[in-house]
């Protein structure tokens, strides 16, 4: 049992002390273990690790740690060895042994450095990587240190001295006017001025108060949340206390999904090592403040997430949104005065308290100020997570750091803001991103998902996944919302399956301008932003879906079909074997054939046709032409 | 006092009877029994003395409650934007003409549950399956078959 901390000057003494048994020169090898290096068998490698350097007899000269998420998802398993920051790719349990060899003689494996795409070069401290390089990491940065479990770990980086700060050093009011002075924007899609929500609880009548971290990340295509609350739960645990000492609140809650099962077990840990030091509870580091958290596991529902609906969960009801005439500020749970704030709002307020609003303001653009976390994901070579400073163009967000489109293929758009955000085109790629000029583009910022679209995705039916989305989340409660996503959908689809009438886009926009005048909450005014973005810049397809039956990207399925070339085709049988549907017809050095009429459409023969032959094509808005007569011979190509 | 209404006293028990806790209680014994027999419902509503109108409307407004058995094995796939864009309605289908069964079904012989999710925030490795809580990115066919296979 730790030692409960009772001023500043004792946590001052623990940091001397953990940082005094820590010795700076020994090699450290780290495993990511956040859920997206899990997938690729992270545990395993962790384990593989552990035993492999009790085999080759190197416990006292190595270290072995598990951390939360950097961010390289795509390249997971990540190993990185400190303290030289040598960052292992792609990493197998088999490799295991060779990268303990490597470090134990100080040396590297160039296997599994990182190969820049371009180049050739092996590049291998992390920072370099042109992924890592182009990025600021200041909220999401120090993942890579902490193992979750470890509070000792989040305070030898200098972990809760933010909050010792603000308790010993500063009145509520200062600490409130410092974020005030940050202009520190809500991170969870809205923006709002979070310490204007703040000022408002504060001051707002009745007692007690509350404040709420909203994990409840909903957005599909977007995973920044989760990768903090898992791999920095501290971080957001500090952020928390920081603000429920400025607003006067003494209890709080956590609301994380349940599809976040990491998250929840990292943020349980933490609270428990968070009370047993002192940092939750009565008489918090010795400053008379008391405060205490409760953590609420969200049951799967989208609109949740919502500020309002998401405090009636809290109460154990429903999750649905009510009007907020009265603010939640005022009157949130309970009927109580309730501040809350998204994961990565809490996160940053620790580092505006320690290092000032000055230099929080000097990053950032004139409205937007300091960093933003993007799931940056779809069809983009560097998948992760990135962070970046406000007003990086969208450009260098997808090229630079994202590496471009994946398989060399055509940029099409890049959907932003999840369900309530737009898709934004090529045109606009120059943008900077920040709150206000994405909401110009008629797409937002929202909490941070950009999804990469390329030439292959088709714009009618992103809109139509949306809407359809959206019409399973809607709560009900208003019409507008409910019965407007209904028409919406029934439209889209018969859009998508060539069943699209003259007059359809009208009556789209029609409905669009009633959801966003009339519904309840947020999910419905903004329900129809997908659609309508997608009009405004790719109208020609929605034309091309209805008056010509025709899917420009070959995407829908009912509006495209696949053919094999006669001339192309080398018999190799493979699309033959592959057919779930039995559909394709030939033999041995016998050109195949598709019989269109048993086809589902399922795109494998398309996936594993070789692409030396590339025989099969996708064919959309034209006839397609007869199969070649029964026993024709292939015309063999010359290889090499 | 019966099975059902021991756990479901065990677990609201472990809440302090908080009324509040309502949701949590439900995602408990929805772990505990894989679904919400009609029984342990009535429990929660006398234990907790909540009105069982209220807790029905609760067990049926969130998504992560059933209040039919699920199969011994749940196959769970990703229909969120990432995995969408990158091919998740293909694997879908593959699934789901392996398994003979629609999202949201059971397999009669209570092998196999098929659902979706919105997003698992593994966008990055898209399109992502679970197969009991083992998540996998873009599995091919033979992958697919080896993991049903071994779900006995």
């Amino acid at each position: 049992m730790p030692k409960k901390l009772f001023s500043l000057e004792e946590l001052e003494e623990l940091r001397k002390e953990i940082l005094s048994k820590r010795e700076p020169d020994k090699p450290v090898i780290t495993v990511c273990t956040g859920t997206g290096c899990q997938t690729y068998g992270a545990t395993n490698v962790y384990e593989t690790f552990l035993q492999e350097v009790k085999n080759q007899g190197l416990e006292d000269k190595l270290g072995v740690k598990a951390t939360g998420c950097h961010g390289f998802c795509e390249k997971g398993v990540v190993v990185v060895v400190f303290p030289e920051e040598i960052s292992y790719l792609k990493v197998k349990p088999e490799d295991v042994p060779e990268v303990v060899r490597a470090v134990a003689k100080k040396g590297i494996l160039e296997r599994l450095l990182y190969e820049d795409p371009v180049t050739g070069k092996k590049i291998a401290k992390e920072s370099e990587i042109p992924f890592y390089k182009n990025q600021s990491r200041i909220v999401f940065g120090n993942n890579k240190y902490i193992d979750p479990k470890n509070i000792e770990d989040y305070i030898a980086l200098g972990g809760y001295s933010a909050l010792s700060k603000a308790l010993s050093q500063m009145s509520s009011d200062q600490v409130l006017e410092e974020i005030d002075k940050a202009n520190l924007r809500g991170r969870g899609g809205g923006g709002f001025p979070a310490s204007r929500k703040w000022k408002e609880t504060k001051n707002a009548p009745g007692e007690p108060k509350y404040v709420i971290v909203n994990c409840d990340e909903g957005d599909p295509g977007a995973y920044m949340d989760r990768s903090l609350m898992e791999g920095n739960p501290h971080s957001v645990l500090e952020g928390l206390i920081i603000g429920a000492y400025a607003i006067g609140a003494h209890e709080g809650f956590i609301y994380v999904r349940q599809e976040y099962p990491l998250a929840c077990e990292n943020l349980n840990w933490a609270i428990k090592q968070a009370e047993e030091y002192g940092f939750l509870g009565e008489n918090i580091l010795g400053s008379g403040f008391n405060f205490r958290v409760k953590v609420h596991r969200g049951a799967g529902a989208f609109v949740s997430g919502e500020s309002s609906a998401l405090m009636s969960a809290v109460e154990g009801k429903a999750g649905e949104p009510r009007f907020k005439y009265i603010h939640t500020a005022v009157s949130g749970v309970k009927g109580r005065p309730s501040n809350l704030n998204n994961v990565e709002t809490w996160a940053t307020v620790p580092l505006i308290i320690n290092k000032g609003a000055d230099w929080f303001r000097s990053i950032g653009t004139e409205g937007s100020k300091g960093t933003k976390i993007f799931s940056l994901v779809g069809k983009v070579n560097n998948t992760g997570l990135v962070e970046v400073p406000m007003g990086m163009t969208l450009r260098q967000v997808i090229y630079d750091i994202g590496g471009g489109i994946l398989k060399g293929k055509r940029f099409k758009a890049v959907q932003t803001g999840g369900p309530s955000g737009g898709v934004i085109p090529e045109q606009y790629l120059d943008t900077p991103v920040d709150f206000d000029e994405l909401t110009k583009l008629g797409s937002m910022m929202g909490s941070g998902g950009m999804v990469v679209m390329d030439e292959d995705t088709c714009m009618v039916d992103v809109a139509r996944y949306f809407v359809n989305f959206l019409c399973e989340e809607s709560c009900g409660k208003c019409i507008p919302c409910r019965e407007g996503l209904r028409l919406l959908r029934v439209i889209l689809n018969d859009v998508c399956q060539g069943k699209g009438k003259e007059g359809d886009i009208e009556v789209i926009e029609e409905v669009a301008e009633v959801m966003a005048a009339a519904s309840l909450c947020a999910l419905g005014t903004t329900a129809a932003n997908p659609v309508l973005s997608t009009l405004r810049y790719f109208r020609d397809e929605y034309e091309a879906h209805i008056k010509e039956k025709r899917c420009p990207a070959k995407f829908c399925k009912d509006l495209t079909s696949f053919y094999i070339q006669p001339e192309k085709c080398q018999a190799c049988l493979i699309c033959l074997r592959n057919c779930p549907a039995g559909a394709i017809n030939g033999d041995k050095g016998l050109v195949h054939w598709i019989a269109q009429e048993k086809c589902s459409k399922c795109g494998i023969c398309f996936e594993v046709c070789p692409p030396r032959f590339s025989a099969v094509v996708k064919l959309s808005g034209e006839p397609i032409p007869e199969p070649p007569p029964p026993g024709t011979k292939v015309i063999r190509k010359k290889e090499g | 006092m019966t099975g059902v209404s021991g756990l479901v006293a065990k677990v609201v028990d472990s809440y302090q009877r908080d009324k509040d806790m309502l949701i949590q209680i439900l995602l408990d014994l929805q772990s505990g029994f894989g679904w919400l027999p009609a029984e342990a419902v009535t429990e929660v509503s006398k234990q907790l003395g909540v009105p069982i109108t209220r807790v029905y409307q609760v067990a049926s407004y969130y998504k992560a409650f059933s209040f039919s058995p699920k199969g011994r094995h749940s196959v769970t796939v990703c229909l969120g934007t990432a995995c969408q864009v990158r091919g998740a309605p293909r694997l879908l289908d593959r699934i789901m003409d392996r398994l003979k069964l629609k999202p949201g079904e059971t397999s009669g012989d209570m092998r196999f549950t098929l659902s979706t999710v919105n997003c698992l925030g593994c966008c990055a490795l898209g399109p992502v399956m679970v197969v009991d809580g083992v998540y996998r990115s873009n599995p091919s066919t033979t992958e697919l078959e080896r993991i049903f296979e071994a779900a006995k």
